[in-house]
């Protein structure tokens, strides 16, 4: 199965990036190949929408799961609608490890956004 | 003629020129004073010195898509030609969200299903009505958490047109952004309001960009002047910017205001002032 994590540069050796919406790269992994690939987040510099753009990439590799260290309101909400389970790194520090504690069930899972809206929805980047 | 009253920095006396020059105007022509147009729809209050009496109400709403689920093939082309990524196609699901939605449409007119209905969806207000002086009166609001200014601010100008030969003022918000610039845009004449502080020239650089950037001849107003403050006026003058009127830091201006007055209330000459200004704006080729 495919899952996505967001990583500050684009491979499998990469650091973790903590934000979804707003992360350099976007990793896609298949868990039982191992065979991964790399992308630039389309949303990085986006004005606004940028974790809903980042959700639609998931979806649309038709990831099963989402790792990052923060998911907002809509980013939250749109990888719920594609069905994306969410998981937080945690204090992993690099993709791999993240990767490993993802399989051995050790990752926290998301059933909320890890953050309100208190810019009112808008551009997201509110804290 | 459309003049429209601009700071960049917040509190440096818009409101407060803007109305003065109202009822300035409105003694000036007496048989068709101004059109006051209060476009700081975060936070507007001209009304607390012009004491409009509200005769007529219009919702502002954006029309937003509304998906039609038993239509849609979710073959994403809404979610492709959105720039602000308002409606996303996510497996079986397509999902809208309102706050980001400009209401422009396309979605609606690509959908090849036919899916998608457009509902409206409140921002905001405009309001109008008769207040002193004669003046026409109207402003927008905003609703409290609603991100996008903008629509409300088009809507207020599109409702209101002026008489033949009125003129129009528009006190503007705050800032140099979208909201500003659709203040700002079809204006014939900026009125920028200063203070002579670092903080005034600062944001009045900025403003001064905005004015080139759309191509509107502007002209500076500094309130609460308090000595000379050598920096505002070079760069006025390497500017071309003409200083038009400046208004002391005065005890008496700050009390009055303080309580609701006008400038032409607590000083009555300013309505000269305010006139001879508006006969040199006008008189531009």
């Amino acid at each position: 199965m495919k899952i996505i994590l967001t990583t500050t540069s684009p491979n499998i050796d990469s650091e973790i990036d903590p934000r979804f919406g707003r992360a350099a790269y976007l990793l896609v992994i298949d868990t039982n190949t191992h065979e991964w690939e790399a992308q630039t987040n389309p949303g990085a510099s986006a004005p606004g929408g940028a974790g809903i753009q980042a959700a639609q990439f998931a979806a649309d590799q038709q990831a099963q799961a989402a790792i990052s260290g923060d998911f907002g309101p809509h980013a939250f909400k749109a990888l719920q609608a594609a069905g994306i389970a969410m998981y937080l790194y945690g204090d992993c520090r690099m993709a791999r490890q993240a990767i490993e504690r993802y399989k051995a069930g050790q990752l926290q899972q998301v059933g909320a956004p890890t953050r309100g809206d208190c810019d009112s929805d808008h551009h997201g980047q509110g804290a | 003629m459309i003049i429209t009253i601009a700071s960049g920095k917040g509190g440096t006396g818009k409101t407060m020129v803007a109305t003065s020059l109202a009822l300035s105007l409105a003694e000036l022509m007496p048989e068709q004073p101004p059109l006051f147009l209060d476009c700081d729809v975060e936070a507007p209050n001209a009304h607390l010195f012009l004491h409009p009496t509200w005769t007529e109400q219009k919702d502002v709403a954006l029309l937003i898509p509304s998906v039609d689920e038993a239509k849609c093939t979710h073959c994403g082309k809404c979610a492709e030609i959105c720039q602000y990524h308002a409606i996303a196609v996510l497996g079986q699901k397509t999902l809208v969200f309102p706050q980001l939605c400009h209401g422009c449409g396309s979605c609606t007119a690509l959908c090849p299903e036919k899916a998608i209905t457009e509902i409206p969806d409140r921002m905001g207000v405009i309001e109008r009505g008769p207040a002193a002086a004669g003046i026409s009166f109207a402003r927008g609001v905003l609703d409290v958490g609603e991100p996008m200014a903008v629509p409300v601010i088009r809507q207020l100008e599109k409702w209101m047109q002026p008489g033949p030969g009125q003129t129009v003022l528009r006190d503007a918000p705050p800032g140099t952004s979208c909201p500003v610039v659709t203040a700002v845009r079809g204006s014939d004449y900026l009125l920028l309001v200063t203070e002579p502080t670092p903080f005034g020239l600062h944001d009045l650089r900025l403003a001064v960009q905005v004015a080139a950037e759309l191509g509107i001849p502007a002209g500076v107003i500094v309130n609460r002047e308090n000595g000379p403050y050598m920096a505002l006026d070079e760069f006025c003058a390497g500017q071309r910017l003409p200083v038009l009127l400046r208004i002391p830091f005065e005890r008496a201006i700050a009390e009055g205001v303080a309580q609701g007055k006008t400038l032409v209330d607590i000083h009555p000459e300013y309505g000269d002032r305010f006139r001879q200004m508006f006969v040199q704006i006008a008189s531009l080729p």
